[in-house]
């Protein structure tokens, strides 16, 4: 794939594209990013990071300044494989996988991605058969994003599909619901499209507490009323 | 103890075994599963990079039906176990979701109140039988066993487990059954999820990293509780073995086969024969006669 190249160090005020912070702000979890201290720890908690072409502390900084070209054009994106690793480990609360999501999302849209790179085909192509039998079955699901991205992998990943379907483990036939059941699913889905993005999300103190432990308040003490 | 079960895609096609080997632990332990009926797809990590309120919409509709039959929703895979808390969590927080989302479940006569809870079934082996219960009920020990429990990243993460649980208290199920247990210090390390699809030279090497120290710990099988990692883990070893000349040949037992194998129960209840890096049930027997001769 290729990788985005900076032909310019600095940019000026009128090249940046400010929407994209407001856009990922309005993401749930992904409302603090302006509280981002840039310390790192996302990146060096990410099992991909040195894979990575940006880090997950410079994507968010790029975010907030508006370099949206570079951050929707990075590898970094694709690459986050929803670990949550980031999401329990950032002081300052920022859900980093959420605000990943949301630029997939943002990719995804305005198709902004390489031909045949497989993540964006796969949950295309996922989207799809959920939408038309309620369920997924992995071998149509793989065969359909390999046929679409890189053909020539069938030479060499039938093997380990043989070996599943002799186990009992590859089911030809995909395991759906009913007709009817199906039609309840797809109008639910209809349902939210028709009702359009809507207004900014308003978080209300959190419910189910993230896996951490928990942090002592800074600062001086609240003064009484 | 009846639950309702979310078997998930997964349970359905590549993780058979892993249904099988649920089904006959929870029936040896006195715990029932009702499958959830017309249960749809919970739209994994995926769907969210398309479009956020449809992935949320998936997963209230399984909730929503869930909770009009009144048990608590046992969710194997841990994707859709994190799914389906997250879609919860996000309910109750996000005002405007939650508008969005009733209106369209009432399209369909399904109302959601936030109410059924969401567990997974190790949670609910350990709660309801415990640590000396399952012991109790242990016919053949795995004796002289190296056990390293793998849990991946959705179990515990990004939501805390139920009260009182830990990975570290998950990890006493190992000795209950008879085996040694290995402190796998990557036990909550990403195995990769569907980069080893998608991305293989990153995928490939997170599942390397994690069969390499399993090997070096000297573990004779790592367990797993998720199925996406049950195959990502035993699917990619030939191939690892060639790309980094090592071998990191190991089984890879979900957890209810490693419980069932202690409980006594037979090899074709608990699908053993599918797994692809066949589990030698001699193993421990071997090391355990090679330690202690005079009690073998």
């Amino acid at each position: 794939m290729a990788r985005p190249t900076f032909s310019q160090k600095v940019k000026y005020e009128k090249e940046l594209k400010r929407d994209l912070a407001a856009e990922v702000v309005a993401t749930p979890g992904g409302e603090k990013i302006f509280s981002c201290l840039q310390c790192g720890t996302c990146g060096s908690a990410c099992p991909v990071s040195v894979y990575m072409d940006y880090t997950p502390r410079r994507l968010i900084g790029m975010v907030r300044e508006g370099f949206k070209d570079e951050v929707i054009t990075s590898f970094a994106i694709w690459l986050c494989a929803s670990c949550y690793e980031c999401t329990v480990r950032c002081p300052a609360g920022i859900r980093v996988t959420e605000v990943m999501y949301a630029l997939k999302r943002i990719a995804i849209r305005e198709g902004i991605y390489p031909r045949h790179f497989p993540v964006p085909v796969l949950a295309k192509e996922f989207i799809e058969m959920l939408k038309g039998t309620g369920r997924n079955n992995e071998f149509w699901l793989v065969l359909r994003v390999l046929l679409k991205t890189a053909p020539m992998k069938l030479l060499t990943s039938w093997p380990l599909g043989l070996r599943l379907w002799r186990r009992g483990r590859m089911c030809l036939t995909a395991s759906r619901i009913p007709k009817a059941a199906n039609a309840d699913l797809l109008r639910i889905l209809d349902s939210i499209e028709s009702q359009g993005a809507g207004e900014r999300h308003t978080a209300a103190p959190g419910s189910s507490p993230l896996a951490r432990d928990e942090q002592p308040a800074c600062g001086p003490p609240a003064k009484a009323a | 103890m009846a639950y309702t079960y979310f078997p998930g895609c997964c349970m359905h096609g590549f993780a058979r075994h892993c249904q099988d080997s649920l089904y006959a632990v929870f029936n040896a332990l006195g715990l029932e599963l009702r499958e959830l009926k017309d249960w749809n797809c919970c739209g994994a990590t995926t769907y969210i990079a398309v479009d956020e309120y449809q992935a949320f919409a998936l997963g209230a509709r399984n909730l929503a039906m869930a909770e009009k039959l009144g048990l608590d929703l046992v969710a194997p895979c841990t994707a859709c176990f994190m799914i389906l808390k997250k879609t919860k969590d996000y309910l109750a927080r996000y005002g405007d979701l939650r508008e969005k989302i009733d209106t369209a479940l009432a399209t369909v006569g399904l109302r959601y109140e936030g109410k059924v809870e969401i567990l997974h079934p190790l949670e609910i082996i350990l709660r309801d039988v415990g640590v000396k219960g399952l012991k109790a009920k242990v016919k053949r020990p795995l004796r002289g066993w190296n056990v390293a429990p793998y849990y991946g990243c959705l179990i515990a993460r990004p939501y805390a487990l139920s009260e009182g649980f830990s990975l570290e208290a998950f990890d006493e199920f190992v000795p209950a059954l008879g085996a040694n247990l290995i402190d796998f210090e990557l036990k909550a390390r990403c195995c990769g999820g569907s980069l080893t699809g998608t991305v293989e030279e990153v995928g490939h090497r997170l599942v390397y990293i994690l069969l390499h120290q399993a090997k070096l710990a000297k573990a004779h099988a790592l367990v797993t509780v998720c199925p996406l990692c049950q195959l990502n883990l035993e699917a990619h070893q030939g191939k690892i073995k060639r790309q980094y000349g090592d071998d990191v040949t190991i089984p890879i037992p979900y957890f209810t086969q490693l419980i069932g194998m202690a409980l006594g129960l037979s090899e074709k209840a608990l699908g053993l024969e599918k797994l692809l890096v066949p589990l030698d049930w001699d193993v421990g027997e071997k090391v355990f006669a090679a330690r202690e001769p005079a009690a073998a």
